[in-house]
């Protein structure tokens, strides 16, 4: 009963990847979309907040959709990136990657921006009357005091990716072996049927990955309040 | 040629600030009640607020001119501030604190060694400590330390004693002289403090409602400089 198949196996290492690559890739755009809309006014703001934001309330399957009229392989995007970079998005798992790391990223930045919220900026003012510019306060100063916030964030971004089902399948299918996630190999095994043992292994180990993941970003999470109210 | 000369009109909301003078030190107080533009005044100095109009130069160096659209950032103006809750900062140990300039300014011919300074200010055991277990007058003497070791060549201080009980501030005002003795550099010191201003300055800045009503130089002759605003 809890023997793996090499499918499911195959599906869980996958998910994990797709994941793990989705977070660390995006979390640079992430730090820095966060910083501007904590910290910074300009003419646009409110539209790149509703931008970051959209995924979070969308249809999953409209994220997909744009996804692929945009980095399809006849798509300009698509083209641009596969003739100079050598990079195909469609139909392969960096796609998947591409399709959660977009669905993660305004979880991502809601929780950096607040870390970064929570910085006293007179800090940051003390920092510059001690030689430093604005870009080494921020990375001296700011972003070590966010620290426990970003890691709480990035945590539950990646569980979010990790979950991710109705903008993958959409954008990349569910190829085993190639874009089949823990998500979209349970889908398939609640279509096949005699499968139900198969699905209940996979949802038992999606349920106690994301827990585990949950129950980390929450501990950061505390530890940053708990920092700031001392 | 004076120290620091500004001409500054300033409008926050409410507030205003329209302020012109010369400051010669070695240490100008800066006085009067709250509300009356002392820190304002202080922060324009050190470049944390940027006024909308005038002109504002350290020693023939212009640091703002609204005409020319002149304005030197803060890390570049070669200062040390002693602020009113001390600042330091909390990810880091009294002495990453007090060397955090080092990564930042090159030092120039009088910066002082590190030990000597925590040894003039009596805080060389504190070293290794983490700022929440500081009391209130080794804070603000770590902070003065702090700002003296970014080897400045203005210091500038925000009412450092304001947020210490009386005990701790005759314990922590006999250092701020020791400083002013022993470095030589020039001081921008702002209090609303009458014992304090008197102890310290060398002339006395007295503002009310963001003007200046009159600067008092003290020590040559007691000449007192009347404005009319």
């Amino acid at each position: 009963m809890f023997q793996l198949s090499d499918v499911e196996t195959t599906a869980i290492v996958l998910s994990l990847k797709v994941a793990l690559v989705a977070t660390l890739a995006s979390l640079p755009l992430a730090i820095v979309v966060a910083w501007l809309l904590a910290r910074c006014r300009f003419p646009g703001k409110g539209l790149l907040n509703v931008l970051v934001h959209l995924p979070l309330v969308m249809p999953p399957v409209v994220t997909g959709y744009l996804l692929l009229i945009t980095f399809g392989r006849r798509a300009p995007a698509g083209e641009f990136l596969e003739s100079w970079l050598g990079l195909v998005l469609a139909f392969r798992w960096t796609g998947a990657a591409l399709a959660a790391a977009v669905m993660a990223f305004p979880l991502t930045v809601r929780a950096i921006r607040l870390s970064l919220e929570a910085v006293d900026s007179k800090l940051e003012d003390a920092a510059g009357t001690l030689g430093a510019g604005p870009l080494l306060v921020f990375l001296t100063v700011t972003l070590p005091l966010a620290l426990p916030g970003l890691l709480a964030g990035t945590v539950l971004g990646f569980a979010k990716a990790l979950g991710e089902f109705g903008a993958t399948i959409t954008f990349v299918s569910n190829i085993p072996g190639e874009t089949q996630t823990i998500a979209s190999a349970i889908y398939t095994t609640t279509q096949t049927p005699g499968a139900e043992a198969a699905t209940l292994r996979l949802t038992i180990i999606s349920i106690i990955i994301a827990a585990a993941a949950l129950g980390l970003s929450e501990v950061l999470a505390r530890r940053t309040q708990s920092e700031s109210r001392r | 040629m004076s120290r620091i000369a500004f001409d500054i009109d300033h409008r926050q909301g409410e507030f205003s600030l329209i302020a012109k003078g010369e400051l010669d030190g070695p240490v100008s107080v800066l006085s009067g009640p709250s509300g009356s533009g002392k820190t304002t005044l202080l922060n324009i100095i050190a470049g944390l607020v940027r006024p909308q109009s005038g002109q504002l130069s350290f020693d023939g160096t212009v640091w703002f001119d609204a005409a020319q659209k002149i304005f030197v950032p803060p890390h570049r103006r070669r200062i040390g501030y002693v602020f009113q809750e001390g600042r330091l900062l909390p990810h880091l140990s009294v002495r990453h604190n007090l060397t955090f300039s080092h990564w930042f300014r090159k030092p120039n011919g009088r910066s002082p060694a590190l030990t000597d300074v925590t040894d003039l200010l009596g805080i060389t055991p504190l070293l290794d400590r983490g700022p929440r277990n500081l009391s209130g007058g080794e804070r603000q003497r770590v902070a003065l330390a702090r700002a003296l070791l970014a080897s400045p060549d203005l210091l500038l201080m925000d009412e450092p004693l304001a947020s210490l009980d009386e005990a701790r501030r005759a314990e922590v005002l006999p250092y701020i002289e020791n400083v002013r003795d022993r470095y030589k550099v020039p001081i921008v010191y702002v209090t609303h403090s009458a014992d304090e201003a008197e102890r310290l300055g060398d002339e006395i800045v007295k503002l009310r409602d963001g003007k200046i009503q009159e600067i008092e130089r003290r020590r040559d002759g007691t000449i007192s400089v009347a404005l009319d605003g």
